[in-house]
């Protein structure tokens, strides 16, 4: 395996990661727009300020990785390369989304780039992430697989059961704790008795690291790291990456249960307009040039936008196909 | 426990012995035969693998030595683990053939079974599909008490997205094992543990023998009342045949074999020639799949039964262990064949 300098991004993977991070960044700000204007009605888990992670992981994947992610989980969706017009054609329940709008937000599928299980039950991309990595290695290929979930899940019986198996298999698995400090409205400390999620790798004899997920090239280190070992056979990985959710559990929600000071500091250190000023800083891009490149994310926002609006609603005749591979008869 | 009796009660044999064969015989060379066809079948289980034992009933028996250890796995005691693992490798072209020790286990795993296995070609819109068969076993008689031998099909029907078998004859088992693994769609196969090594009549079928999916069996045919049943009950309903038919009574007997979903054509064929019909399940009664056939059979042929349907199964309590209760708990030959000619007078 390659040493860890092998894994410092290098400035073009430090702009694609900010291109990834703006895209995320766009959508979720016009998901929200959307929803308040009542364009489209949707339960909708907001991922702002989480958008480093799976932009710095997804820059470290090949297309032809495999990600089960969750309800909160447009974000990494995104950076592995969801469309954008068929993403919001699901969204807006339209019989031009992904899974005919028949999935929703919460069930979103692409396998062409790999993205094959949403799911909206915590801890649950688990189990199936390792049956992905048991085909790869059956494969003889070095795909790999990421099940990414919340600090929550790490608290439910599929963490355990997965975690020992995908050790024992030694399977091509990178788990990924999205840790924002918060099951729905508990706090870590009130629900999870380890010191850290990390730790957890220990007792099933596999490596565990934490990194502050809002660090753009720390993330990618961890991420390429993780990548590389389960690529070479050796197994998987556990990474807690650290981070906050702006916007609550639901988006809606009152959030009176995130004390204001954590909430207050954690939003003065957004992660997107730090990496942006950094990126700057470090003369890797300029101003204009991470403009440009925010125009015309904004520009292909407005295009999905638009032709998800503008398309059908499934026949109610959806009802009877793809429950079987046969429809059934009416 | 009362053992199935399958044959008809047999004449006294003058010539040769008729050929017999089991369930877990069909079952093996069901297993053996598909995997010999098809590379992408993969099966996983507990002590599923020949160093474990081969399975606790050795079903799977030699199915590792022959097939190699990566395609057949003998996993932790994990069914989340286990129904997890079988789907992710059927999302990308492989058949994993699940084994789940026992029906009451598949509760340790509902969340993979019916939030995922059932629902993920529809919810992705027909974009990905779980080809996956789960193998469970079950059945009351050996004294195993309330977690042991439950019948849980009725759970598993009532998910859109899953298909639910349950043979009672080794050449079913066969046929519909090998269907299953074909099929396109996640199936629930249920075997039945008493009657794994019961000697029934017939040989083994060749590798071509299919038994189709959603398909009942008349497996005798009668005019006065129409039995429908399965799994091990469905031979329980073919002994009250011929008790019943001593009393006068043609009974004509339906192996449902898949329960989910069930031949509403044959079932209802008969049930316009008899114009009675009894349902006789091990599962609790009360809320069981013979309510669902009874509500169709209602629904459907109002005004031409000679009698309401009835209903046979478990209690409404957990199974028990005593024997004097688990005998009492579950309909036999002799309440079927009562519940028979009641229905008939």
């Amino acid at each position: 395996m390659a040493t860890p300098d092998a894994f410092e991004p290098d400035s073009a993977t430090l702009l694609e990661i900010y291109r990834r991070v703006a895209l995320l960044h766009a959508n979720d700000e016009r998901a929200r727009k959307v929803i308040r204007s009542g364009q489209i009605a949707m339960v909708y888990y907001s991922y702002r300020g989480q958008e480093v992670i799976p932009a710095a992981l997804s820059a470290a994947l090949r297309d032809d990785d495999y990600l089960c992610t969750i309800y909160r989980g447009i974000h990494d969706m995104l950076a592995k390369g969801f469309p954008l017009d068929i993403l919001w054609a699901e969204l807006a329940g339209r019989a031009t989304g992904s899974c005919k709008g028949k999935g929703g937000p919460m069930h979103l599928t692409y396998p062409e780039k790999g993205i094959m299980v949403t799911t909206g039950v915590v801890g649950s991309t688990m189990p199936i992430a390792n049956g992905l990595g048991w085909a790869a290695q059956l494969d003889g290929t070095d795909r790999v697989v990421v099940a990414t979930f919340g600090d929550g899940a790490s608290n439910i019986g599929a963490f355990h059961e997965s975690l020992n198996l995908a050790a024992v298999w030694k399977l091509p698995v990178i788990f990924l704790c999205q840790n924002n400090q918060f099951a729905e409205h508990t706090t870590y400390e009130a629900g999870t008795s380890a010191k850290q999620i990390a730790d957890r790798a220990q007792g099933y004899n596999i490596p565990g690291v934490r990194v502050d997920g809002n660090d753009p090239a720390a993330m990618y280190r961890a991420a390429a790291q993780a990548v590389a070992r389960a690529r070479a056979g050796e197994g998987p990985t556990l990474i807690e990456a650290m981070t906050f959710r702006f916007m609550g559990h639901v988006f809606g929600d009152p959030d009176a249960y995130i004390p204001k000071d954590m909430k207050a500091a954690a939003m003065a250190d957004d992660p997107v307009p730090k990496f942006r000023a950094r990126l700057i800083q470090d003369g890797i891009a300029t101003d204009d040039q991470l403009s440009a490149i925010e125009a015309g994310i904004e520009a292909q926002i407005d295009a999905a936008v638009a032709f998800a609006l503008a398309s059908p609603f499934p026949e109610t005749d959806e009802l009877r196909r793809d429950v079987f591979a046969e429809e059934i008869a009416a | 426990m009362s053992e199935t009796s399958t044959a008809p009660a047999a004449a006294k044999p003058a010539t040769p012995k008729p050929p017999t064969t089991t369930i877990l015989a069909g079952l093996s060379k069901a297993l053996m035969d598909a995997f010999a066809e098809d590379d992408k079948l993969l099966a996983l289980g507990e002590d599923l693998a020949d160093p474990e034992g081969g399975g606790i009933v050795g079903v799977t028996n030699g199915l590792s030595t022959r097939f190699g250890g990566q395609r057949v796995r003998s996993t932790p005691i994990a069914e989340q683990a286990i129904i997890g693992a079988a789907i992710g490798a059927s999302l990308v072209g492989y058949k994993p053939v699940a084994e789940i020790m026992l029906m009451n286990f598949t509760t340790v795993a509902m969340d993979m079974i019916v939030n995922h296995a059932a629902k993920l070609r529809f919810m992705s819109g027909g974009q990905t599909s779980v080809p996956i068969v789960i193998r469970t076993m079950t059945g009351l008689g050996y004294g195993s008490g309330g977690q042991h031998c439950d019948y849980l099909e009725a759970w598993f029907a009532h998910t859109p997205g899953i298909k639910v078998v349950a043979p009672s004859t080794p050449q079913d088992a066969y046929g519909l094992l090998r269907s299953a693994i074909e099929d396109p769609d996640p199936v629930l196969f249920i075997e039945n543990l008493p009657t794994y090594r019961t000697p029934m009549p017939g040989e083994l079928p060749d590798a071509g023998h299919r038994v189709p999916l959603g398909k009942a069996a008349v497996q005798r045919e009668g005019t006065d009342v129409t039995v429908v049943s399965y799994s091990r009950l469905a031979g329980e309903a073919r002994a009250a045949a011929e008790l019943a038919a001593a009393e006068g009574v043609s009974v004509e007997v339906i192996d449902l074999r898949t329960i989910s979903p069930w031949d509403r054509e044959t079932v209802l064929a008969s049930a316009r020639k008899t114009g009675r019909v009894l349902i006789v399940h091990e599962a609790v009664k009360a809320f069981g799949a013979g309510a669902e056939i009874a509500a169709v059979v209602g629904e459907e042929l109002f005004g031409q039964l000679k009698a309401p349907v009835r209903r046979l199964g478990g209690a409404y309590s957990a199974v028990p262990y005593s024997k004097p209760l688990e005998s009492a708990y579950a309909p036999d030959r002799a309440r079927i064949a009562a519940a028979i000619l009641a229905l008939a007078r």
